[in-house]
Parts: structure tokens; C-alpha cells; sequence
């Protein structure tokens, strides 16, 4: 299940940053990714909401701290990959 | 970009903006620089972005500016060093209902509301004013439609509601854009109508990120824009060309006979074919050149336009290519009759195939996807192929003029004789042994033509390389240009050698394939080949050349066909003797000769 959300992300992330590269983990933060900023991270929001089929509520986008946050919000919603 | 045509995945164009950009980079394409400057009232990093993206693929490479966040109106209105070196050609004022900095109150007085409306008009006028002096196309969003209504319905009535408020200004802003030539109003109205205002309003994303419209729906947003500004800029398709069975009536004419095809009134389907005939009919009131492009006999396409119940006839269309010819053919015929360049049409057909291979074959021509006639009228219009920024009278004209040109070419081509048009063509002809590069087509004619082919011998890839390869086969090709253009390899033939029965020292010349395209006919390019063909005999020691013809139903044209060339009938063949042959093309240049 984590796996495959990861793999997920990961998708997701090469797309955003336009990068093949990008390998995320629980540990991630915007800090590792050098175009990682205000702007990017909304269009990471958006496309993760669409890739899982939910919506983050502002106390959520507001509060993730690294990608593991964001990993245990997308399992906690029981979301379907 | 297939991604960025109507109807597009937004999700997907946001995910895959970088990639898609890098791919339009290097696509080769010939593309116009501007200079944009993106002046909003709120959030405008994904609007450049994907502005970018809309623009790149409709031929137009642009340079963004933006404002600092809602710095629109300072921008606009007061000294910037950097936005004045930056040379705009065009403004984009990417504003929302947010950036209304005055609302009625339900105590104000008719005089106060008025007052209030003037505030907020004269502070987009003055906006528009400053940048008028620059010359710049300028484009304003109008605004949506407020979310909440304090007084429900009656917000749309009442002066103090604010859903009455914004339809004010907005009618405000159509009639100050009406009287002014470089300032066009973006319709955010429409828009977000089309889109649902709930999702376009979204809070959530205007609270989080200050971003109007809501992040998924930008590429609606900019798609829209873009339309104006390759409207502007002429990058507007010109025509449409639309095939007939399915697609302007339900049916098929030829099997199902004119009393039975669905358009008019008979039942919902014939009328949703006559609400799209409508439609086309008054795109050529807009200017839009409307052609057929159909398989079909001439004679029953003629008998569908002319039907009372259909809105089309004849006499809208400029050329009418009903025929069996492949459709990219008469694609390119039409577009050589118009003199336009192909990236200027619309082609237009129910059949996935059709639409395959006219994608496939001519670059740059629009082929949107269909689905069923209902939606034939909403994914054309909503394709913005015509946005009109400017509306002339020689655009309302156009189809007249361009049908007074076609008859004065028409007159000037009426020669002296068939030989003097001939000459006037400026043929040119490579006829050439099969080579690598010409297999796949070679291969295709030969399973392809009907009419004009001896033989009917049809040959995959594998059979055609054998005979290119083997030293007992003479082999030629012809490749025809013409001074409007080229035909590519419409022409084939092949020849097997065998001994002479009577005098197997001897060889003769078989030929075998012997084949050439309709739409070259009548160009006395079967004298060329037979022509090369004899020089080829001749290198060979070859003294005699051997014809057959295998009647079936299509290829009667060519009966007497070895007659014509000079051949001998004999029982069962037409026999050549290549010795005292003389050249008989006179009309076509050959290998540069």
C-alpha cells in the first residue's frame, strides 16, 4: 500500500519538477528539491488530490511538514490507487 | 500538440506542463515573438505557464512580464522602469470580482450606487487609458458572477444587489471595448459559467493561493486567451471542410436514398443535424470558407445540399470535392484551389479513420475529435478555430470574393488546346527504378488503384523489394510534380524479362505491373513512363515488349490503353518492337532531360 503510493508520488514529482530523477521518502521536504516553492508545492496539492481522488483541507495543506505527513493523510483517507 | 486542443485534460496539461513545453521547443515549428504582459489582480504564475503552453502550439513564442501579486493597477498607471524596457505587445488584466474595491450597501441611495459603479469603472478605465498610450493590444477579463446572493433572485434586479452590481459593470465594459480598436474583452463570464462558477470560484484555492480561477480550471482560462491573441496575431483557421454522410445529414446517401437521410424536422436526430447545418451556414456568414470533402457520387452529394429540409446548399460551398479519392488528396486539392496554406482548415468528419489519415497525412490541418452530431456544434465552437476579435465587412463577404476568383482562374485556363494546358502545367517527372525510400508507396498503389491498372497485380512490401532486387526485372516508378505543386509517386510499372520461345537468346519484356493514380490522369505521363520504359528494354537487349490487359470492373479506362501507346494487338497480349520507337511525351520533362 505505501509503496505504491509512493510510487505514486514519485510520478507525480518528475512531472511537477520536470525531473526523472526525483525519489521521494517519508523524510522529504521542500528543502531537498531546489524548485520546491509556494508555487510548485499548489500544483503538487492539485495533482496529488487528482491522482488519489480527494481534497486536502487547508489545516492539512498547511501543516505538511515533509512527504511522510502528506503519505499518512492520503492513507488515513483509505483512498484507492 | 494533440494534449492542447479542445477538448484537453486539464489535469494532465498541469502535471505535464515542463515536459510539454520541452516537446513544443523542439518541434521545428516557425513560430512569431511577442511580448506579454500578464497584469493581475491576483495569482499569475500558472497563467503565464500555461498561456505559454496554448500560445507555443498555435505558432506564437511569447516573453511574459507579470506584475508583482494585484499590483495591476500600479503597474498600468504609474512609472515602471522595468515593464516599460520590457515593450509589451500585448496586456493581459487578469482580473476577478475580488479586485471590486466598491459594493452597493442596501442603505445606499440610487446616486450612491451609481457612484459606486462609476469608482470601480474608472478605475479599470484608467487602467485601460495608461495603457492605451503604449499602442498594446489589451485584453480585460469581465467579471464572474458573485458566489453568495444576499437577496437571492433579487440580486439580479435590485440596484443594491451585487449580482445586478457585476452585470452593470459588465455591460460597462463591452460598450467602452466596443468603441475602442485595441482593447478586447475577455468574457470570464462565459467562462466560468461553462465551467460551473462553484468550482470556478473555488475558495479553497483563492484563500490558500490568491488564485481566481481555481488551479484546474487555468487551462480553461488560458485557452481562452489564447484564442484572442492568435485572433489578433492571424493565426485563425480560415475554413472548414466538411464531409457530408453522418456528419452534415444522418445516413448515407448513396445506400439509404435522399428521402431517407435525417435532417430537417422528421425526428430528433434529422434535427440535430439541421441545428449543426445551421450552425456552419452562419460560420460562412462570419467569413469562414465552407468546402465539401466526401465519398460520395458528385451527383448524390449535390442531391443532399440541395435538399428543402437541410439549411445548406450548394451555392454556400466553395469547392465541393465529392469523389473516391483519399480524403487528405482532396484536402490539399482544396486548400491549392483557395490558395491557403493547409494549417488554415478545419476538416471535419465522423469517421475516425478519415479523420486518421487526414491527421496523419497533411501537417497542420485542425482535426477535431467527434463524438455524436449532438456534440458536433460544441466541441467546433468551443475549439475557438474562428475566434473573431474583428469583424469586417469583407470577412462577412468573403466566401463571394473568394468564389469570384475561382471563376476568373476558371476562365483564364479555357486554352487553345489540351496540349498548350498541358505545357502551361510545367510537368516535371522523376521516373526511376524502385528505390528503398519509394517501396511502401509503390506497394500501396499497387493495392490501392483500380481505374487506371492492367493488371490489378496487387504486391505487398516484400513482393515489390523482390523485383526491385532481381536483375530479370526492368522496374520504374513515376513521380510527378506540376507547377502547383508535388503529386509524389502516382505512377508504377514493372516488367518481367524471359527468354524469346522462339529464341531463347533473346529476352522480352513482360510487363507485369502497369498502374497509375486518378489524380494524375489525362497528363500523358503513361507516354513518359513507356518512354523510359523502352530506353530501359534497350539496355537490356530487349527487343520486344509484351502488354497485357486483365479487364475487371473498374479498370474499362484502360482497354484500349496499349492501342493508344502504339502497341500491336495480338490474341492475347500487345506486343511492342522497341527498334524503331520514337519518343511520344512531349508535355513532361523527365529526370531534369
Amino acid at each position: 500500500m505505501e509503496e505504491k503510493i509512493y510510487n505514486a508520488l514519485n510520478e507525480i514529482f518528475q512531472d511537477i519538477f520536470d525531473d526523472d530523477e526525483i525519489v521521494v521518502e517519508a523524510s522529504t521536504t521542500s528543502d531537498d528539491i531546489e524548485d520546491w516553492d509556494s508555487l510548485e508545492h499548489i500544483n503538487l496539492v492539485v495533482a496529488i488530490e487528482k491522482r488519489f481522488g480527494l481534497k486536502f483541507s487547508m489545516v492539512e495543506v498547511n501543516g505538511m511538514k515533509d512527504v511522510g505527513e502528506m503519505v499518512e493523510i492520503i492513507k488515513a483517507r483509505g483512498t484507492t490507487i | 500538440m494533440r494534449e492542447l486542443e479542445y477538448p484537453f485534460d486539464n489535469d494532465l496539461i498541469l502535471q505535464k506542463k515542463k515536459s510539454f513545453r520541452r516537446e513544443l521547443m523542439k518541434d521545428g515549428s516557425v513560430r512569431i515573438k511577442k511580448n506579454i504582459a500578464i497584469l493581475g489582480g491576483s495569482t499569475t504564475a500558472l497563467v503565464a505557464q500555461i498561456l505559454d503552453l496554448f500560445l507555443l502550439n498555435a505558432g506564437i513564442e511569447a516573453t511574459f512580464y507579470e506584475s508583482e501579486y494585484n499590483q495591476f493597477y500600479e503597474d498600468a498607471c504609474f512609472k515602471n522602469p522595468e515593464l516599460e524596457s520590457f515593450g509589451a505587445d500585448v496586456f493581459y488584466i487578469h482580473t476577478s470580482i475580488h479586485n471590486i474595491n466598491y459594493w452597493p450597501s442596501i442603505n445606499d441611495s440610487p446616486e450612491e450606487v451609481l457612484a459606486k459603479e462609476d469608482k470601480v469603472f474608472n478605475f479599470f478605465k484608467d487602467v485601460w487609458e495608461n495603457l492605451e498610450q503604449t499602442k498594446a493590444v489589451i485584453i480585460q477579463n469581465n467579471f464572474e458572477m458573485p458566489t453568495w446572493r444576499l437577496l437571492g433572485n433579487k440580486d439580479a434586479t435590485d440596484i443594491h444587489g451585487r449580482v445586478h452590481f457585476v452585470s452593470r459593470l459588465n455591460e460597462r465594459f463591452a460598450e467602452y471595448a466596443e468603441r475602442k480598436e485595441n482593447l478586447f474583452i475577455h468574457d470570464v463570464n462565459y467562462l466560468s459559467a461553462c465551467a460551473g462558477l462553484e468550482q470556478w470560484c473555488d475558495s479553497f484555492y483563492w484563500n490558500m493561493y490568491k488564485y481566481c480561477p481555481q488551479v484546474s480550471l487555468m487551462p480553461n482560462l488560458c485557452f481562452s486567451v489564447a484564442n484572442i491573441i492568435k485572433s489578433i496575431y492571424g493565426k485563425n483557421k480560415k475554413a472548414l471542410v466538411l464531409d457530408l454522410d453522418n456528419t452534415l445529414w444522418g445516413g448515407i446517401i448513396g445506400d439509404d436514398g435522399p428521402e431517407n437521410v435525417k435532417v430537417g424536422a422528421e425526428s430528433s436526430e434529422a434535427e440535430t443535424f439541421l441545428e449543426f447545418q445551421q450552425y456552419v451556414k452562419a460560420q460562412k456568414d462570419i467569413g469562414i470558407l465552407l468546402n465539401i470533402d466526401s465519398k460520395n457520387e458528385y451527383e448524390n452529394a449535390l442531391t443532399g445540399l440541395n435538399l428543402e429540409r437541410g439549411a445548406l446548399k450548394p451555392e454556400d460551398f466553395l469547392c465541393i470535392k465529392a469523389n473516391w479519392e483519399p480524403k487528405d488528396r482532396n484536402l490539399l486539392a482544396i486548400a491549392e484551389e483557395l490558395n491557403l496554406g493547409v494549417d488554415s482548415f478545419v476538416f471535419v468528419d465522423d469517421n475516425p479513420a478519415e479523420r486518421h489519415i487526414v491527421r496523419e497525412q497533411v501537417m497542420g490541418v485542425s482535426v477535431p475529435e467527434l463524438t455524436g452530431p449532438e456534440e458536433y456544434i460544441h466541441i467546433i465552437d468551443k475549439s475557438g478555430f474562428f475566434e473573431v476579435t474583428n469583424l469586417s465587412k469583407d470577412d462577412t463577404k468573403r466566401n463571394e470574393m473568394y468564389k469570384a476568383n475561382m471563376e476568373r482562374e476558371q476562365a483564364q485556363s479555357a486554352f487553345e488546346n489540351y496540349e498548350d494546358y498541358l505545357l502551361s502545367l510545367e510537368m516535371k517527372a522523376d521516373i526511376q527504378a524502385f528505390g528503398t525510400e519509394t517501396i511502401p508507396r509503390i506497394s500501396q498503389l499497387t493495392n490501392k488503384s483500380n481505374q487506371f491498372n492492367l493488371t490489378t497485380l496487387r504486391c505487398s512490401v516484400t513482393d515489390i523489394e523482390q523485383m526491385a532486387q532481381s536483375k530479370d526485372w526492368i522496374t520504374l516508378y513515376g513521380r510527378l510534380e506540376d507547377k502547383f505543386g508535388d503529386n509524389g509517386v502516382v505512377a508504377v510499372e514493372a516488367a518481367e524479362l524471359l527468354p524469346a520461345p522462339e529464341n531463347p537468346e533473346r529476352r522480352e519484356a513482360h510487363i507485369r505491373l502497369n498502374l497509375m493514380s486518378c489524380r494524375v490522369l489525362k497528363r500523358d505521363l503513361e507516354f513518359a513512363m513507356l518512354d523510359e520504359l523502352v530506353e530501359k528494354a534497350k539496355d537490356n537487349h530487349v527487343e520486344t515488349i509484351i502488354g497485357y490487359y486483365y479487364p475487371t470492373k473498374k479498370n474499362s479506362m484502360v482497354a484500349n490503353l496499349y492501342t493508344v501507346l502504339g502497341f500491336e494487338e495480338k490474341e492475347d497480349r500487345w506486343e511492342l518492337s522497341v527498334n524503331n520507337y520514337q519518343k511520344q511525351c512531349k508535355v513532361i520533362s523527365i529526370n531534369n532531360k
